[in-house]
């Protein structure tokens, strides 16, 4: 089984990353846009620091620089299937190719985003390199961190689509559940560190962020190149992306079960 | 053994519902409104391995949602059916693995790359060998004319063209039994033919089992010698085609040319065409040996042939026939 659902994920991978390859333009526009937020954050931040002498909340702006520019990465990574996906499966009957297909839908989303992220992950590349000449970011590497890195980021992108996965399931009930999403940003802007490191939230903000599973989708991540973890914090935090991803793939397990029994295969 | 086994199988939908205006929504902001809607209901039939079925009803009788039912997109409200031994609501992959359901509009195709990846996508989904794989996608290129067309990425292809490669890429599994749901839907006529001509071909090749939904009575005709009939989600006949005008046309069609064609044959039916010097009557069925002899006897016959009424009229009888069959 595992075997069978490999070749289905190299074969999804492969043939997104071809189907992007179609539209060179597009990845380019969209990589381009996506560097909006982060410069915004980058620019204010940095400047804000340089206002105070050099830092903000303990964070120099060199760090500052280093944890926007990161951050673009684990955006990129961070482009899952999402409850608007979902609404729009089940309006149009799209839905009805993935159930008739002998393995769980699920599989086809992680497979699809995996393969478009890593192209966009490239595309990253040069402009994180434009970025480090015009704002100067301070990283001291480890290899252990970047290794580190590189499964966080994958760990981030699991925790992200099964709790994503599990939200566009109410679409089963309700048909519109896209503001669910919504509010799922909401929280992840306040508890992920998407919208500011997590050093410089209030200390009750970061106290219930431990609990929630945002931070391990963003903050995590980034924090692992950027502020310097100790070995058992990189250890703990990858243990936290495993629990959480088994978290929300119990509970895609759990809802699933009910939500097909729910559906009613509109369209065509 | 029987392919397909169903028995009193029943489907409800609740339907939200609520009168058109402004007040009506404002309204059913506290107060919802459901209806409940069987779309089929209570159904019973058979198929046997290697049989290809008819199902036809009007728009909204329940074949569709008879056909998501078995192949397994919805679960049913009440009653049993099994698919090759499996119960389709469970969507085991073992059951997948063996069939396919291939909608008019349906896209299973990526839109941006050329078929041809999108079949190497369902070899790995279907798990099949590499050698299984080639040999059923050259038949399936030869048979259906899509050498030059998987190459092509999918969004250039016309809607006949797309609908081929569809199909293909539905059988690259060799399922052994096809629920079609309109497949020839907005191809034209040649397209059309050439779709039927391929499921015929595909059932003798691989004995698969065919239910067939159609508008176009000349894919059940070409491919069906069995039809089941169904309305307000019941069914109203079930058996061969060739017994329906039987079941639910009271009437035949003779078709004469007289030696005169200024003779009036009304009084003996209802003349429903003239075609040159061809007269068409609509008689009553048990008075066609009557008629026939009384025309022959008394006029000159240049020609006369004594036919079932067209197809669609017939169906059309069997649709509002207030008896179920």
């Amino acid at each position: 089984m595992i075997r069978g659902l490999g070749a289905l994920y190299a074969k999804n991978i492969s043939m997104n990353v071809r189907a992007q390859l179609q539209y060179r333009y597009d990845s380019l526009v969209r990589t381009l846009a996506f560097l909006v937020e982060p410069v915004v954050y980058l620019t204010v931040w940095t400047t804000i620091a340089d206002q105070r002498g050099g830092e903000v909340g303990g964070l120099a702006t060199g760090t500052i620089a280093a944890y926007f520019i990161v951050w673009m990465a684990v955006r990129v990574m961070n482009v899952v299937f999402t409850p608007y996906g979902f609404e729009w499966r089940i309006q149009r009957g799209d839905f009805n190719a993935y159930l008739l297909r002998p393995a769980h839908p699920i599989h086809y989303d992680l497979s699809f985003f995996a393969g478009y992220n890593l192209l966009q992950l490239l595309t990253w590349l040069p402009v994180a390199a434009v970025l480090v000449l015009a704002f100067r970011p301070t990283l001291d590497l480890r290899p252990l961190e970047v290794a580190v890195f590189v499964v966080a980021l994958w760990g981030a992108y699991l925790v992200r689509s099964m709790f994503l996965w599990a939200l566009g399931m109410v679409n089963f009930w309700t048909t519109r559940a896209s503001a669910l999403f919504e509010l799922y940003v909401v929280c992840e802007l306040l508890f992920s560190g998407r919208l500011v490191p997590m050093d410089l939230m209030p200390q009750a903000l970061q106290s219930v962020a431990g609990w929630l599973p945002f931070y391990w989708t963003f903050g995590f991540p980034i924090d692992t190149l950027v502020v310097g973890r100790s070995n058992p914090e990189l250890a703990t935090g990858l243990a936290m992306q495993v629990l959480w991803t088994a978290v929300g793939a119990g509970l895609v397990a759990l809802v699933w079960r009910r939500a097909v029994r729910r559906y009613t295969a509109v369209g065509n | 053994m029987a392919a397909v086994q169903v028995e009193r199988l029943r489907r409800v939908f609740t339907v939200p519902e609520r009168d058109p205006g402004l007040g009506a929504a404002i309204r059913s902001l506290v107060r919802r409104r459901f209806r409940q809607v069987p779309a089929v209901d209570g159904i019973s039939f058979e198929i046997a391995a290697g049989e290809v079925v008819g199902f036809l009803g009007p728009n909204g009788a329940g074949k569709t949602t008879t056909l998501k039912l078995l192949s397994g997109l919805l679960h049913p409200t009440g009653g049993t059916l099994t698919v090759l031994g499996h119960a389709p609501h469970r969507r085991e992959p073992a059951y997948l693995r063996r069939i396919a359901l291939v909608m008019g509009n349906r896209n299973q195709l990526q839109w941006d790359i050329p078929a041809a990846d999108s079949f190497e996508l369902n070899r790995a989904i279907y798990r099949l060998p590499g050698p299984e794989f080639r040999r059923t996608r050259e038949e399936l290129v030869e048979l259906l004319d899509l050498a030059e067309l998987i190459r092509k990425p999918v969004r250039n292809l016309s809607l006949g063209e797309r609908m081929r490669v569809e199909l293909a890429a539905s059988l690259l599994h060799r399922p052994e039994v096809l629920f079609l749901d309109e497949p020839t839907l907005g191809l034209d006529l040649s397209m059309q033919r050439r779709l039927r001509e391929f499921v015929a071909a595909y059932n003798r090749r691989y004995g698969a089992t065919v239910l067939l939904t159609s508008h176009y009575m000349a894919d059940v005709e070409a491919l069906c010698e069995r039809v089941i009939i169904i309305h307000h989600g019941r069914i109203r006949f079930d058996g061969r085609l060739a017994a329906l005008a039987a079941r639910f046309s009271p009437h035949k069609e003779i078709r004469v040319a007289l030696g005169d064609p200024s003779i009036d044959l009304s009084r003996y039916g209802e003349v429903t065409g003239r075609d040159g010097d061809q007269v068409s009557l609509r008689v009553p069925k048990e008075r066609t040996p009557e008629v026939t002899a009384r025309l022959l006897a008394e006029h000159t016959v240049l020609d006369l042939t004594v036919e079932d009424p067209p197809i669609e009229d017939v169906i059309e009888q069997a649709f509002t026939d207030p008896v179920p069959g």
